[in-house]
């Protein structure tokens, strides 16, 4: 895989920023070329949130993807249904499963869909549903291997500095949570 | 210095810093206001002054001061905020005075929309203040180029005495990707014995913008475009991809020419001979590239996020208004890679 | 032989442009011979408007811009920060700073910009040819109002003094004449206590001078003068709007 191509997306809030920030990273950190280009503006206040992230071992052309992903992520239903065509045949669509499902949701052959209870995993582990978008995280690194476990250490550090240290123990571990819950149920 | 992960808006801010700029006069504007908010926070701890400035219109006349003092000075905004910068730009040419102003155009006109467009190049390559002037006018594509032309931008107006504008997009302004600051000062740089200092012991300095008798008005337009000239010969720039085999050449710039870029791939895959000239510069524009490659190629396939402003110089460039073919999207669109795609094909004859 | 009059050295030798009757000659000698004696002639640097006064800075022998149409202050701004240990004034008419300038002032004075502003208000576009200004009063004739201004059509003229004089930032604001000795000498002085202000670091600092304009008020320079005492001081009264310097020494 030369060049990998993510959309992830859900409503104002629920992290998806962060997510591919923190892919983002690995990838530069890998040595990598990455883009991560968000769609702005009013709609980021409570209203739909997403980010288009290319992890490319050559230059990197659009930074916005309008077909052939590799991978999308919903957080909820309206990003569901709106980015689930843009996954290319036999790429993968993890989708939170506590905020979606893939009634009606129609995708090309092969495309592999992971369905993560993410909120509930967050919830058991944290007591809350703020973690959510890391445990799709892990899912999402799971299901793509766009990135490496391995150099998630050291992605951490860099994304959370200085005075975010304190919340690198609780983020990875809902990133761990979600990579073993795809790892276990969604062979 | 490693490789960060920034967005374009602070980047460029960051670049202006490593050039050394201590000043930046601005007003907030979506989808811009990271840059003002970015150097807020970053020009006190250099011993830099950011000043919120009461409108775009007392910002721009603020930098004209600064420039005229002998600062690297810059502004930023978006396109209903860079037209209303407009009248100030004037004077800055008009004075010869050095300083970068960003623009992360949005879709217009009007107060349009806060998506993405290219549909400033008109005001920013063909002048939208009074006169016979010209700014040099930059167009990055990526977040690494914003910086890099960011620290030329300042080199260039202080080699020439000119306003530099950087001609990029909200999308690039809200991006991140990786990036790298080496600012290498160019050589050549006159001093600025011309500024605003105070006399002191030595003669007082006038810098003036009212020539009022035509004769000598004249004489001092002329004046700039011996510099214009100078400009044109040594500042071209373009990017070259895959043109060696092609017969087929797109024209793009900035963020439209990044989707292009990935139309190119399908179509190579689909066994058309496309490339691409991008222009890195728009004013002036490349024309010694269109003159090394213009008998190779067959067509020119103009894309852009505006209905179609820099054809006139590519059918200029290339001197037959025959072969340029155009596609844009406009209001804030981006064009989706099929349809480039498809304009390709429809372009080249259909699919092989 | 004695030597009872001497040109200050902070005017060039170029010809004024003004006509007669005009203040702004006076005005320009009263700003000048200040920075002389304060000597910071070597350490000034003057925003010039667009209006009457556009050509000052061929006229004041120190350093000089010409700024855009109101836009002095912002300019002033931009030099001041650079170089906050110079002398930065703006000289600027009624037109530039209270009409299409008036945002730029207001800020300026509000952020307490550490610049000096020379305001002359002769209640008229005097450059272009006596078209309504700001400043102009209520039933006075220009020619686009030629029945006389008319509040109701026109709306009222601005009293920038006292405007500005409700802002936190100014330091120092006073309005001046100049149609008599006496308050040439009051004026004078006026300037003089701004420019020191500015140099002590205290905030904005403004000096208005109620002028004249015989040309486009179709008066004698004597008529002028009267016009000066009779109408305009009377709804521009003279006096000192603001001093945080007297305020400290209560």
């Amino acid at each position: 895989m030369s060049t990998f191509s993510s959309i992830i997306a859900g409503f104002g809030g629920q992290g998806s920023l962060l997510m591919g920030k923190i892919m983002a990273y690995s990838g530069m950190l890998e040595g990598k070329e990455v883009s991560w280009c968000p769609s702005y503006g009013p709609e980021m206040r409570g209203g739909t949130a997403n980010v288009n992230v290319i992890i490319s071992e050559e230059g990197i052309g659009s930074p916005v993807i309008t077909k052939d992903a590799d991978c999308v992520v919903a957080l909820n239903q309206p990003s569901l249904d709106k980015f689930a065509p843009v996954v290319r045949a036999g790429g993968a669509l993890v989708i939170n499963a506590d905020l979606c499902h893939m009634n009606n949701v129609q995708v090309a052959d092969g495309v592999k869909v992971y369905e993560i209870p993410a909120n509930k995993i967050a919830a058991d582990a944290f007591g809350g549903f703020k973690l959510a978008n890391l445990v799709m995280l892990g899912a999402v690194v799971y299901a793509t291997h766009a990135v490496k476990v391995d150099g998630m250490d050291d992605t951490f550090a860099h994304v959370f500095e200085g005075g975010k240290a304190k919340f690198i123990p609780n983020n990875k571990k809902a990133f761990e949570l979600g990579y073993k819950y795809a790892e276990e149920n969604c062979k | 210095m490693a490789k960060v992960l920034m967005k374009g808006n602070e980047a460029v801010g960051k670049a202006a810093i490593e050039a050394g700029c201590r000043y930046f006069f601005g007003y907030p504007i979506t989808p811009q206001s990271e840059v003002p908010e970015y150097l807020s926070n970053e020009l006190p701890k250099v011993g830099g002054t950011f000043v919120q400035a009461e409108s775009e219109v007392a910002a721009i006349n603020m930098v004209y001061g600064a420039a005229a003092a002998g600062a690297r000075v810059l502004t930023s905004s978006s396109s209903p905020g860079i037209a209303l910068k407009q009248e100030g730009l004037g004077y800055i040419a008009n004075a010869s005075l050095p300083a970068v102003i960003i623009n992360m155009m949005r879709g217009g006109p009007g107060l349009g929309t806060i998506q993405p467009g290219q549909a400033d190049y008109n005001m920013a390559v063909k002048g939208g203040s009074n006169g016979d002037y010209h700014t040099v006018v930059l167009a990055p594509a990526s977040v690494q180029e914003a910086v890099n032309m960011v620290m030329e931008a300042f080199d260039i107006a202080d080699m020439y005495g000119t306003p530099v504008v950087i001609l990029a997009d909200g999308l690039i302004g809200q991006m991140m990707e990786p990036v790298e600051f080496n600012y290498v000062r160019r050589e050549g740089i006159p001093e600025k014995t011309w500024a605003l200092t105070g006399k002191g012991d030595g003669e007082r300095h006038n810098i003036k913008n009212l020539v009022i008798d035509p004769d000598d008005c004249e004489a001092w337009n002329h004046e700039h475009f011996e510099t214009y000239e100078k400009i044109v010969a040594n500042e071209q720039d373009w990017e070259e991809y895959l043109l060696d085999d092609a017969e087929y050449a797109f024209v793009s710039y900035g963020t439209a020419s990044r989707v292009v870029r990935t139309a190119i791939g399908y179509l190579r895959e689909a066994g058309f001979k496309v490339g691409m000239l991008r222009p890195k510069t728009l004013w002036p524009f490349p024309q010694k590239a269109f003159d090394k490659w213009d008998g190779k190629l067959k067509k020119y396939m103009d894309v852009e996020m505006s209905m179609g402003q820099m054809m006139p110089d590519v059918a200029y460039a290339c001197n037959d208004k025959n072969k340029v073919e155009f596609y844009g999207r406009t209001g804030g669109n981006v064009p989706s890679v099929d349809e480039i795609v498809e304009f390709g094909k429809k372009v080249m004859g259909g699919d092989k | 032989m004695a030597v009872i009059f001497e040109k200050t050295k902070g005017l060039t030798d170029v010809k004024l442009h003004y006509c007669p009757g005009c203040a702004h000659g006076i005005v320009h000698r009263l700003v000048a011979e200040v920075l002389e004696e304060m000597n910071e002639l070597q350490n000034t640097i003057s925003c010039v408007p667009v209006g009457c006064a556009v050509f000052a800075n061929n006229y004041f022998n120190f350093d000089a811009i010409q700024c855009a149409h109101g836009r002095a202050p912002a300019t002033a701004t931009g030099i001041k920060r650079v170089h906050p240990d110079k002398i930065v004034m703006t000289y600027q008419g009624d037109g530039d700073l209270a009409s299409i300038g008036t945002c730029e002032i207001v800020h300026a004075a509000a952020r307490g910009e550490k610049i000096t502003t020379i305001f002359i208000n002769n209640g008229i576009y005097g450059m272009t040819g006596g078209q309504m200004a700001p400043t102009t009063l209520p039933g006075m004739k220009a020619t686009t109002a030629q029945k006389g201004r008319d509040p109701k059509i026109n709306g009222n003229p601005l009293r920038v003094s006292e405007m500005l004089a409700t802002l936190t930032g100014p330091a120092y604001i006073e309005r001046v004449s100049i149609s008599t000795p006496a308050q040439v000498a009051a004026a004078k002085k006026a300037i003089k206590k701004a420019f020191e202000i500015q140099k002590q670091g205290l905030g904005f600092t403004f000096v208005e001078v109620v002028s004249t304009c015989p040309t486009n008020w179709g008066l004698t320079p004597v008529q002028a003068m009267e016009f000066v005492r009779e109408k305009m001081i009377p709804y521009y009264p003279l006096g000192v709007f603001k001093d945080i310097t007297a305020e400290e020494g209560k």
